[in-house]
């Protein structure tokens, strides 16, 4: 179970006007800016939960998932995950999670994908029996097998995606933390890994938390949606809570956006 | 423990790729080596009484230091690890069961021997060739040549060990210019990389050789060309432990208030 509560989060920016004058007056005097990233945020994610979490960009999403995986450390608040302090006690925290950050590569970029995950096998200490059931699993799956030999710079976007989401799950975690798995990805890739999340979901009962802007990954894996915007969690509900008549779902969560005023 | 092991193999493997990258390295640290040990030789012959170092022991110093420059040069550090921390990829190192320092330090290790291991066979085989003032000798003993060997590893360790202050202050300082300029330079110098530390001025040597930059290439290269005492050796292994021990303790302390206070940067 993972919970949240009055969770705040702020970052300071250093902020100039444009030009060499402004430049050189920041030389002795800098103006930040405090941006609350999170503020007051609060929800409960039961186990087995598919949890769509959206908002704007810069609305805290990011944040969120950064906090819930360990990274980030809460201005104030409470967080536990499944009885644990992500930030307090990182190293066994992040045993038991898997993340996958759709902008950023876990794999390492020289050497053929089998590689990585041989490594990611080390670094986790998977039993050599769950890594190769695994392994065979997601091989299967995601339809890795052409892949595992080649070296990662070679593999097109929706190839590395595939590879990286069975990176994150090697090692078995209850909780799975999606930043944006689609983004970029083509019609065909998007939709293989829609369905493998939903399997994922469904025959592991892995909880999935997914940020994303494509609302049709929401419409076809999550029941449930929390939006956020300016670091609040405006609504927690589902699909159809939002829905109004037969409008799409972008009209929808638009038409919400600008209710809130978070554009 | 392992997984430590496992990253050090990975990392050795990616080191061992770039053949191109080590025989230009070859060409660059023969040239190198010709050329200092000529200077070294004019100095010589100019006024030998005044040498600290016989000719002899001053080669076998510069070649040494060519055939093994990749263990202890300090400009060479690890990109990748400056690249993560700039672009933000560290949050994934973050999510799991790894401490970054070992991390770090496995990784920058196996990259220095893998790069020592691909250029020093060529230079140690022909140097010990060469016409006899610009040779290669023979360790003074089968004893130098253990301790040596311990001791080129010690200073290896001192060596990462410092770097990784760099790695570490680079989480507070984003960009790894400032930090990496100030090290560098300091090291290179006071290291004995340009000249060896017996040439320095004897008050400055007694400094010198109490900080932590004599206890990298100084002592192998030292032990190697017998130009050390055995109380002076002794002194030096301690030394070479003393550093290592307190380097890493205070790089482990800075990595995990670094970790505490870290921002990621990027979306």
């Amino acid at each position: 179970m993972i919970t949240m509560e009055h969770v705040c989060k702020s970052y300071k920016i250093a902020k100039r006007n444009a030009g060499f004058g402004e430049a050189f007056k920041a030389l002795f005097h800098r103006e930040y800016e405090v941006i609350h990233a999170l503020s007051d945020v609060s929800f409960t994610i039961h186990d087995g939960e598919m949890v769509g979490y959206i908002g704007p960009n810069g609305a805290g999403k990011s944040s969120t998932i950064k906090i819930l995986s360990g990274i980030l450390t809460p201005d104030s608040g409470t967080v536990t995950v499944d009885g644990r302090i992500p930030y307090k006690d990182r190293m066994r925290h992040v045993k038991e999670i898997g993340v996958v950050f759709g902008q950023r590569s876990q794999l390492w970029w020289d050497v053929p994908v089998i590689d990585s995950f041989e490594l990611l096998r080390d670094i986790y200490a998977i039993p050599k029996e769950t890594y190769h059931n695994n392994l065979e699993e997601l091989t299967e799956l995601l339809n890795l097998k052409e892949l595992l030999r080649s070296p990662v710079r070679q593999l097109s976007l929706g190839q590395r995606m595939r590879c990286e989401i069975a990176a994150s799950l090697l090692h078995s975690p209850k909780i799975l933390f999606l930043d944006e798995p689609t983004i970029g990805l083509d019609a065909v890739s998007k939709i293989a890994v829609r369905e493998f999340i939903q399997k994922q979901n469904e025959v592991h009962k892995t909880t999935v938390i997914l940020t994303t802007h494509d609302m049709q990954d929401i419409e076809a894996l999550s029941k449930r949606i929390i939006l956020i915007g300016k670091g609040r969690i405006l609504l927690d509900g589902t699909l159809e809570d939002i829905k109004r008549g037969d409008a799409g779902i972008d009209e929808t969560v638009a038409e919400l956006y600008r209710a809130y005023d978070i554009e | 423990m392992k997984k430590y092991l496992s990253f050090f193999r990975l990392s050795f493997t990616m080191g061992l790729q770039y053949r191109a990258a080590a025989l230009a390295g070859i060409v660059t640290q023969f040239a190198w080596g010709f050329l200092e040990i000529l200077v070294f030789q004019a100095f010589y012959e100019a006024e030998p009484e005044m040498f600290p170092m016989t000719m002899s022991a001053t080669a076998s110093y510069v070649w040494m230091q060519q055939a093994f420059l990749a263990l202890f040069a300090t400009w060479m550090m690890e990109n990748d690890i400056f690249d993560t921390i700039a672009s933000g990829n560290i949050s994934y190192s973050l999510c799991r069961p790894i401490r970054i320092y070992h991390m770090w330090f496995s990784q920058s290790t196996a990259t220095r021997v893998s790069r020592a291991v691909l250029r020093c066979f060529p230079i140690l085989i022909v140097a010990a060739f060469l016409p006899k003032n610009y040779r290669m000798a023979k360790p003074a003993s089968a004893g130098h040549f253990g301790l040596f060997v311990i001791t080129l590893i010690l200073g290896l360790l001192v060596t990462v060990a410092f770097s990784m202050l760099v790695y570490v202050l680079t989480f507070f300082t984003i960009s790894p210019q400032g930090v990496r300029i100030v090290f560098t330079s300091m090291v290179e110098f006071f290291a004995g990389a340009i000249i060896p530390l017996p040439f320095f001025p004897a008050n400055w040597q007694r400094v010198l050789e109490l900080l932590p930059f004599a206890s990298m290439q100084n002592v192998a290269l030292r032990i190697y060309s017998g130009s050390m005492t055995v109380t002076e050796m002794q002194k030096a292994v301690a030394l070479q432990i003393v550093w290592l021990v307190a380097l890493t303790a205070f790089g482990n302390l800075l990595c995990r208030l670094a970790e505490k206070k870290v921002t990621i940067q990027g979306g």
